[in-house]
């Protein structure tokens, strides 16, 4: 064995370990090689390099650019979900004992809102009309939409489903309110019968808050709605809730119970409900905020609500239920504004249309809507999210470089 | 950096001095703090020095979103879409609002273009104690041709500050707009199956972010980006394409599944920014301008919810662009924040024993909003802010947490009746009904405000001041 400086080394090596290496050798400066044998035959030459010589200069990555494309395939992701959402049926057709000349069923989910790569959504969500038994101070963009109906309910609920169309119509009896015209509960009940009569698509029912009078009011509305499975809107923690869950129970009915935002709320609420109702009887409303006045509690409310549903706490498994129209709560809806917001004619609309297409995404299956554009906008958005047509446009590319 | 990462796992590469340099008196601390998010690496002094270069790499390898941050302008008005990490809000926070971008094209009049680009600008608006606005301009090239396009990019970027997204699938086209933005670092839109590599060939002539445009077809996208990685670009984004209408069941399919790759299942092809661009409502909604600016904003309202990191679109109607911003505003909110504000009694300006009284609820929506109100009136008075447990006042009354007793105790916890000599206390209109029981209770005179506050200064010009004399 012997040592020897070799003059044309880079020229031995590259024929023996490729260029490259052999460059990177020669980069390193001077070069000692232990040849072992020096019969030199190409096979038996053996090269010790200390890894650490080679990483003395930092080693700058050759990119060959490729030249074509590498096909690739996209493999779809996979959620594993737990838990399902129970399914509510509100309304009843004569054959089930009732007038409706449909029954609409929600929720049934298995998997978060509008992953359709998992599961296209079993019912769509519901977008129901608002009508109230007095007349209530509204902003004149809503107005100009009834005109004359909203002196009177009953043809309120008539124009919402000839002229609008409504799935089912949100009665809410706010003139029983003690402090409004304390509405007695037999008269609020006929005016429930009115419109059971009117109109014949399923039908919700609201108080008006007072936690006492409403009791009383839905005791009785329960009563002369008995085999309409009407949805009675609500109950809440502060009323006595075995009492509204056995008034439901017994007159057939499903109810919405009401929390605000708080899950463990609306965990307690709901066990409460199970000792006198069946889960497939409970819609949730866990309290709905606009855009722009806290619709991010509202929605994460909701969207945790779900998913732990989907996860498998039982307590949590109904469909959601949300009043899109609290989104004229938010001034900008209706305020003026300087011109460059547009006209509040249309600023109105989008602002509940935006407040429902946000917690669409939530898992609200109910909305409660009044504006006719924002209802018909909600509308088109679940249709083009579920029903929607598979066609494509015919120019994908044309929108980069085309005027609009 | 995953979601199950704990601080155990960063402590092991931080000091473990204990310096207190970073503000926080132990290091596991600050790991806990970085693993919230709440804190970052380059707040902790020794991780910079050289002894802890290789800790400070894995760290950052460590705690790096899984959706990769890629910046769009020069480095000082940047704007940063993606860095993303998480798939629900509530598990950590969204981090960056997704831009918007507006267009404007190279064929418009110069005086047209320059308007344009002013109105895209001061679209602003107060909310909540700050301004929101729109973020980038993107100038399309509809001529097709270099030099008109050059022209526009050079006059567009003469009038504005907003970083721009230059649009063209001609790379000649392209380049003409690009020396024109040497160091601005505008974004590339698009790459595309037919021009890819004369694009990236550009990004990293120009050191430029890069957009993949692969309509529907996401094995196309995946192919353009891991050919681009290959190709030695960092900085893509990816559009799958957005799709209004009927067809916006694919738009939100694709951008969720990308969305659930790139974080719940690390794939690194698919973990950059998402491009939407809603602005193709004006291309595939048929009907009126109306319909079109609709369609776009919703399509743009639903990108917001899923996952978009950057918007692209072309109304300037304002109806359209303010409940998208303020949604955007609301939906990238660290949830973490607490929904309340501290109970208590308010000096606001210099009130004296005559300034008024006014009631609102500790509902952190509501008081920042009355408080801006009383604030740009220049009302001198004291605001009372009761504890309804964080609820806006609608929902406090109907939920009984704000009620006569809660006011009447506040009233007295508070001791306002030595502030003021009167006796008359405002309440917000939406608790009206409370008026009788809360003098009963009180003692106090009830004045009844309006439902929106708003209102205020009209309403202490017309009835204060009587209420005042009497």
């Amino acid at each position: 064995m012997k040592k020897e400086k070799h003059p044309k080394l880079e020229d031995l090596l590259a024929d023996l370990i490729g260029k490259e290496l052999a460059k990177a050798l020669s980069q390193l400066g001077e070069v000692e090689i232990e040849l072992q044998d020096v019969q030199i035959m190409a096979e038996k030459l053996v090269l010790t390099i200390q890894p650490s010589a080679l990483m003395r200069k930092e080693a700058v990555p050759v990119l060959e650019k490729p030249k074509e494309l590498i096909m690739s395939r996209f493999e779809p992701p996979k959620e594993e979900w737990v838990g399902k959402v129970v399914e509510v049926k509100i309304g009843a057709t004569p054959s089930e004992g009732g007038t409706r000349d449909r029954t609409i069923v929600i929720g049934g989910e298995s998997a978060p809102a509008f992953h359709l790569f998992m599961e296209t959504p079993p019912h769509p969500p519901i977008v129901a009309m608002d009508v109230f038994d007095m007349e209530i101070s509204l902003p004149k963009a809503i107005k100009k939409y009834y005109g004359d109906v909203m002196s009177d309910p009953v043809e309120w609920a008539r124009f919402n489903v000839e002229k609008y169309k409504a799935d089912m119509i949100n009665f809410h009896l706010i003139s029983t309110d003690p402090l409004l015209k304390d509405t007695s509960p037999e008269q609020a009940a006929r005016m429930v019968e009115e419109v059971l009569q009117a109109v014949k698509v399923p039908i919700c029912v609201g108080g008006s808050g007072d936690p006492a009078k409403d009791q009383k009011v839905f005791e009785k509305v329960a009563e002369v709605a008995q085999g309409e499975r009407i949805l009675i809107n609500d109950v809440t923690l502060d009323m006595d809730v075995p009492k509204m869950g056995e008034l439901t129970k017994k007159y057939g009915h499903a109810i919405i119970a009401f929390t605000s935002m708080d899950l463990n709320q609306a965990r307690e609420l709901n066990r409460k409900l199970y000792d006198y109702l069946g889960k497939e009887n409970i819609v949730m409303d866990t309290t709905t905020a606009a855009v722009g006045y806290g619709i991010d509690y509202a929605f994460t409310i909701m969207e945790r609500a779900r998913l732990a549903a989907l996860m498998g706490d039982e307590e949590l498994q109904h469909p959601m239920a949300a009043a899109a129209s609290n989104a004229w709560a938010a001034r900008e809806a209706w305020i003026k504004l300087p011109p460059e917001w547009g006209p509040k004619s249309l600023r109105g609309p989008i602002w509940e249309a935006f407040t429902a297409l946000t917690l669409l995404f939530a898992g609200v299956d109910y909305f409660m809507m009044i504006h006719p554009v924002a209802v018909e906008l909600t509308r088109n958005v679940i249709n083009g999210l579920i029903r929607g047509r598979k066609e494509l446009p015919e120019d994908l590319y044309e929108w980069i470089e085309r005027e609009a | 950096m995953a979601t199950t990462i704990s601080p155990t796992d960063v402590y092991k590469y931080l000091p473990r001095t204990n310096c207190g340099e970073c503000g926080e008196t132990t290091c596991m601390a600050f790991a806990v703090k970085l693993v919230n998010r709440e804190a970052f690496l380059d707040e902790c002094p020794p991780l910079l020095t050289d002894e802890y270069k290789e800790n400070y790499k894995k760290l950052w390898e460590m705690l790096k979103p899984p959706i990769k941050e890629v910046k769009i302008g020069s480095d000082d008005r940047a704007v940063k879409i993606g860095g993303e990490y998480v798939m629900f809000r509530h598990e950590l926070t969204y981090v960056n609002p997704p831009p918007i971008a507006i267009d404007v094209t190279d064929t418009m009049d110069e005086a047209l273009l320059v308007d344009r680009v002013k109105k895209i600008e001061k679209l602003i608006y107060y909310y909540i104690g700050r301004n929101i606005h729109l973020d980038l301009i993107a100038v399309r090239s509809v001529s097709k041709d270099p030099e008109t396009f050059r022209k526009a990019v050079r006059k567009v970027k003469e009038n504005t500050s907003f970083p721009l997204i230059l649009c063209s699938l001609d790379p000649k086209v392209m380049e003409a707009g690009l020396e024109e933005l040497e160091g601005e670092r505008p974004l590339i839109y698009a790459a595309t199956k037919e021009n890819w590599a004369d694009m990236g060939d550009l990004a990293l002539k120009y050191g430029c972010p890069l957009a993949v445009y692969a309509p529907e077809d996401l094995d196309l996208l995946v192919s353009l980006a891991t050919t681009l990685r290959k190709f030695g670009i960092e900085d893509l984004a990816l559009d799958p394409g957005s799709f209004p209408g009927d067809l916006l069941h694919k738009t939100v399919t694709n951008f969720t599944m990308l969305r659930w790759k790139g974080i719940k299942e690390e794939d690194e092809i698919l973990g950059y920014p998402l491009i939407g661009s809603a602005i193709s409502s004006w291309f595939y909604v048929e009907g009126d301008e109306e319909t079109k600016t609709w369609w776009e904003a919703i399509t743009a309202a639903a990108l917001v919810m899923r996952y978009a990191d950057l918007i692209m679109m072309h109304s300037l109607a304002g109806w359209n662009i303010l409940p998208l911003l303020i949604l955007r505003e609301n939906i990238y909110t660290d949830p973490r924040k607490p929904v309340s504000v501290e109970p208590g009694l308010r000096t606001i300006g210099q009130p004296d024993e005559n300034s008024p009284v006014m009631v609102t609820t500790n509902f952190a929506l509501t008081y920042y909003t009355v408080l801006s109100d009383i604030e740009a009136a220049k009302i001198d008075c004291y605001l009372l802010v009761v504890d309804t447990e964080g609820i806006s006042v609608q929902s406090a009354v109907a939920g009984r947490k704000l009620t006569a007793e809660t006011v009447a105790d506040a009233l007295k916890e508070f001791e306002v009746e030595k502030l003021v000599k009167h006796r008359k206390l405002i309440i917000p209109g939406l608790a009206s009904r409370l008026s009788g029981e809360i003098e009963e209770l009180s003692g106090w005179e009830v004045l009844v405000g309006p439902i929106d506050s708003s209102g205020i200064p009209k309403f202490l010009d017309e009835k204060w001041k009587k209420a005042e004399t009497s």
